[in-house]
């Protein structure tokens, strides 16, 4: 699903961040990349979304080369992703309505797809109905990010990538949250991928964690986490285990 | 603001008129009633409705060629910061100037019709727009746009759904600001070599046919041509950019 080929990337006037690495990812996997600031996480994730092109190398997802966004892969980020003059359900429907504003060309919008702007399942399936009139800045921050995953999977994507999408909530609705992206991950088949700099949020999310370090990057760290997913997990020795391990990992 | 309130201020006002008008006494403040009939009559029967029409087209046509050049240009300088680079010095040079002292200079060149009019206006609006456009694009964080561009947003849907309903809030807040500042400079400019508009009715009507409620009611029509762009633009902003009125 996910494949980097010999990637090598580098910043205008920037040492390489990536150098010759070699990575990939099945279809249906959940994946934690983890790693200090300045590791190229965020870049790695950009990258894959078709946002930035490598110095060399190829980005492959679904076997195609990332030019550009591609329809059915959804992007979060941290914050300020929403429109702050548009409301929730507005804001909700962008995606849609970028799809609508091209219609079904295969370039900006898959070509089976179906003009639509109801959003109001996705609304009422993240608990969002009773904001659904008012504006980002009147909400939550686990609001307004409830608000950036309706908006991403009314596109009906098969690739969710998020960038450190809690970090800046508090530790219940982040937990919260968590929680809800591991149900939508298995229940609308999705391949995940999520950047984070919290060792337990790469240790609760990631079926698979990909240590980056200081780059340049040149061989993949991978640790498998198989338990991800069950009720329970975040307070299992298991997980406690791999945060050990993981802690250890980023310290030496 | 309420309804309520403004309409008492406007009764509190035209009482204060009242009693100075008893007080001075003199013909050169007549009394609210008084310049009430002499509107009507200058209405119905003069002039003053072609007057106000010419002027009130000219503050039309110009907030519209402003907007028309400004936002985009604010948009792209926002957007640029190469173009922004070259441009913020010259900008930064013109803007302080009093536009108003162009007047001269545009009745020379584009002579005494409503260009020349319509020009000081723009002048005036044009930098207050592109201003604060660029300062409102610039402003855009590059995650918002990221994260759209994400959705599969090019250039155009770009535009359509962030850059143009981000810049409508420096459109509207810069008219809101300078509207008054334009009707009055459109005075200034109909001062000068023209026989239409409201300046020359309200300067003809008071220094020549000394026919002092008819100048009254000449400044009545230009305090309402103000007032009335004024609150178009503020009822504008508060239903096209209800987000920023919203507690938070």
């Amino acid at each position: 699903m996910l494949e980097l080929q010999r990637l090598t990337f580098a910043y205008a006037h920037g040492a390489p961040i990536f150098d010759g690495f070699d990575w990939q990812a099945q279809r249906g996997e959940a994946w934690a990349v983890l790693g200090p600031s300045g590791c190229g996480k965020s870049t790695l994730l950009n990258l894959l979304a078709g946002l930035a092109q490598p110095t060399a190398g190829r980005v492959l997802v679904e076997g195609q080369p990332m030019l550009r966004p591609r329809p059915h892969t959804g992007l979060i980020i941290q914050d300020y992703g929403l429109l702050p003059w548009a409301s929730v359900r507005e804001n909700a429907a962008l995606g849609l309505r970028v799809r609508n504003f091209y219609g079904p060309d295969g370039v900006h919008a898959p070509r089976d797809y179906t003009p639509t702007l109801d959003v109001d399942a996705w609304l009422e399936r993240l608990g969002l109905l009773d904001v659904a009139g008012q504006f980002p800045g009147q909400i939550s921050g686990g609001q307004r990010q409830r608000t950036a995953i309706a908006r991403t999977l009314a596109l009906q994507p098969d690739l969710l990538l998020m960038d450190e999408p809690f970090s800046s909530l508090d530790a219940l609705t982040r937990e919260g949250l968590q929680d809800l992206t591991l149900e939508l991950w298995a229940e609308q088949h999705l391949t995940l991928l999520i950047v984070t700099h919290a060792i337990e949020e790469a240790a609760v999310l990631g079926q698979k964690i990909l240590l980056l370090g200081q780059p340049p990057n040149r061989v993949p760290q991978v640790i498998d986490n198989p338990g991800v997913g069950r009720p329970g997990y975040r307070e299992s020795a298991q997980c406690q285990a791999v945060v050990r391990e993981l802690r250890e990992r980023l310290l030496g | 603001m309420k309804r309520r309130d403004l309409l008492l201020a406007a009764a509190g006002l035209l009482v204060v008129w009242q009693a100075l008008a008893w007080l001075l006494d003199q013909a050169i403040l007549p009394s609210p009633w008084a310049v009430a009939l002499a509107l009507g009559d200058e209405l119905l029967n003069g002039d003053l409705l072609r007057h106000f029409l010419a002027s009130l087209w000219r503050v039309v046509a110009s907030t519209l060629l402003s907007i028309g050049l400004a936002a985009p240009a604010g948009l792209a300088l926002g957007q640029s910061k190469r173009l922004d680079r070259i441009f913020a010095p010259v900008i930064y040079i013109l803007y302080p100037i009093p536009k108003v002292v162009f007047v001269p200079v545009l009745l020379l060149f584009f002579g005494i019709g409503d260009l020349s009019k319509i020009l000081v206006i723009f002048l005036i609006l044009f930098f207050q727009i592109l201003v604060l456009v660029r300062d409102q694009a610039a402003a855009l964080r590059p995650e918002l746009l990221r994260s759209v561009r994400s959705l599969g947003a090019g250039r155009r849907a770009l535009f359509r759904l962030v850059y143009l309903p981000a810049s409508l809030p420096g459109i509207l807040t810069a008219l809101r600001q300078s509207i008054g500042t334009a009707v009055a400079v459109l005075y200034v400019a109909e001062l000068f070599a023209t026989r239409l508009g409201l300046g020359y009715y309200i300067y003809f009507q008071g220094s020549t046919l000394l026919n002092y409620p008819a100048m009254y009611a000449g400044i009545v029509m230009m305090s309402l041509l103000g007032l009335s762009l004024y609150f178009l633009v503020d009822g504008l902003e508060k239903r096209l950019c209800r987000w920023r009125f919203a507690g938070g």
